[in-house]
């Protein structure tokens, strides 16, 4: 039994909005699935389903992905597929399952800002904008770097520059389905590379330094081993930060490699 | 709260708690085919349908599934039964307590791709957890009832 007073399915953004204002123990409710295993008492679980916020479509420039869409959704779409390759597949297919998939949502990804996100370490290398409802657009680099605690907004989705860019994904588990060791994304579009790392094990970085190598003609695996250098990263029960680096400069030259191909 | 969905295509109406699983609800309507296993939303022993879509009913709340169509394995009693002789044949279980949910994962595949092969089998079942067959035996029954109908046990 989850441990919550009331499960509310508002009707209008205003409505949710209010609900989450009105007291620090009402959650919106994504998937639920991390929220569950928070086993925390709760107020009022506010769940955005009714609000059409499950649609992935191309507006203006930009492809927007609604809070409300699954893992699983990211996964199967055509739409993401045919503009920016294989990576979302990529990214979130190691997740557990089909069915928590089919439960786990991009809001409750997001917003959570774990460390060890597969789908933020993506966002950030594909330059993704979060779209907040008080807020507005917030870079996903930003959103990352705000602390969660305190914070009651509504996540409305994501968008991504529709500009012609590709990405790669690669992550490392020590056993299929756990959590990542450490994940990696790189993008490109034209001559701008961007490769973001995520799990170091802390929230996903840029390696800024490492996607101008690569703009200026490296080979992934330098650029790999300036990744590794410019970023910090630590310890935890899943592996050391020298582990982490060296895994870093495989995975980072891996998808760098990869989309060096495919631009042949 | 009061909640109204379709269960295995039967109309019901309840009053729950609103922190009520669907598991815990499907369960406590008698259907016990679903199981309880991690409680973490890792196992896949909880496997049922909402919208014909499989999900993990421990993490799903009751309360969202509010005028959907959930299906069981209960509702699906000639499928899984069939699925279950190829499973048998095939040594693919032990104590058997993860084969609903496998049974469940198996036959939304079996809707997704008809024609999976055996990559595609592993990971479409990658959050189905198994603590006693290794999961080759599995993937044996699984590859035999997909290849029904081309000379295999009828
Ligand atoms: C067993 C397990 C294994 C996992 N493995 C991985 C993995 O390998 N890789 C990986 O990347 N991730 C993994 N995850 C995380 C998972 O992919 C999801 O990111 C996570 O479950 C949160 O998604 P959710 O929809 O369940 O969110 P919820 O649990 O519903 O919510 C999470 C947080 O976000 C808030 N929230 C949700 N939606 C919104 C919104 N629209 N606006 C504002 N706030 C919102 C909630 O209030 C809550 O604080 C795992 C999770 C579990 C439980």
């Amino acid at each position: 039994m989850l441990d919550i007073r009331e499960y509310i399915i508002p009707q209008s953004l205003e409505e949710a909005a209010a609900l989450v204002r009105k007291s620090p123990a009402n959650r919106i409710v994504g998937g639920g699935c991390w929220l569950r295993m928070e086993r925390r008492p709760y107020g009022t679980w506010v769940d955005l389903s009714a609000l059409g916020l499950d649609q992935i479509h191309a507006e203006d420039g930009w492809v927007q992905i609604g809070s409300g869409c699954t893992l699983r959704m990211l996964e199967v779409s055509e739409l993401l597929r045919e503009t920016f390759g294989s990576c979302f597949a990529d990214c979130v297919s190691s997740i557990v399952g089909v069915q928590f998939r089919n439960c786990a949502t991009v809001g409750g990804s997001v917003y959570g800002r774990f460390g060890f996100s597969d789908l933020c370490t993506l966002l950030l290398s594909l330059e993704a904008d979060v779209l907040l409802h008080s807020r507005g657009a917030v870079p996903m680099e930003e959103f990352l770097r705000t602390p969660r605690h305190g914070e009651r907004d509504l996540l409305l989705g994501v968008r991504i520059p529709q500009d012609g860019r590709r990405a790669a994904f690669a992550a490392f588990r020590r056993t299929a389905t756990d959590l990542p060791v450490l994940n990696t994304a790189v993008s490109v579009s034209g001559a701008s590379w961007r490769i973001a790392v995520g799990a170091r094990p802390a929230a996903a970085a840029l390696a800024r330094q490492a996607g101008a190598r690569l703009a200026s003609g490296a080979a992934p695996a330098e650029a790999a081993c300036t990744a590794s250098e410019e970023l910090r990263f630590g310890d935890n029960m899943r592996g050391s930060g020298a582990y982490r680096k060296a895994l870093c400069r495989v995975l980072v030259a891996q998808c760098a490699g990869r989309l060096k191909e495919g631009l042949r | 709260m009061k909640l109204s969905l379709y269960v295995n295509g039967t109309l019901c109406h309840s009053e729950i708690a609103p922190g009520t699983t669907l598991l815990e609800f499907l369960r406590g309507k008698g259907l016990m085919g679903a199981k309880a296993g991690c409680d973490t939303g890792s196992c896949g022993l909880c496997t049922v349908w909402v919208d014909e879509v499989p999900i993990l009913s421990c993490t799903y709340p009751a309360a969202r599934a509010q005028g959907k169509h959930v299906t069981t394995i209960e509702g699906m009693r000639q499928q899984a039964a069939l699925l279950g002789r190829y499973l048998a044949e095939n040594g693919s279980e032990q104590c058997g307590y993860c084969s609903p949910g496998l049974i469940m994962t198996v036959l939304a595949l079996e809707k997704e791709h008809p024609a999976a092969t055996d990559a595609e089998i592993s990971a479409y079942l990658a959050g189905n957890l198994c603590r006693c067959s290794g999961y080759a035996g599995q993937l044996a029954g699984i590859r035999a009832y997909l290849n029904r109908g081309k000379g295999a046990l009828e």
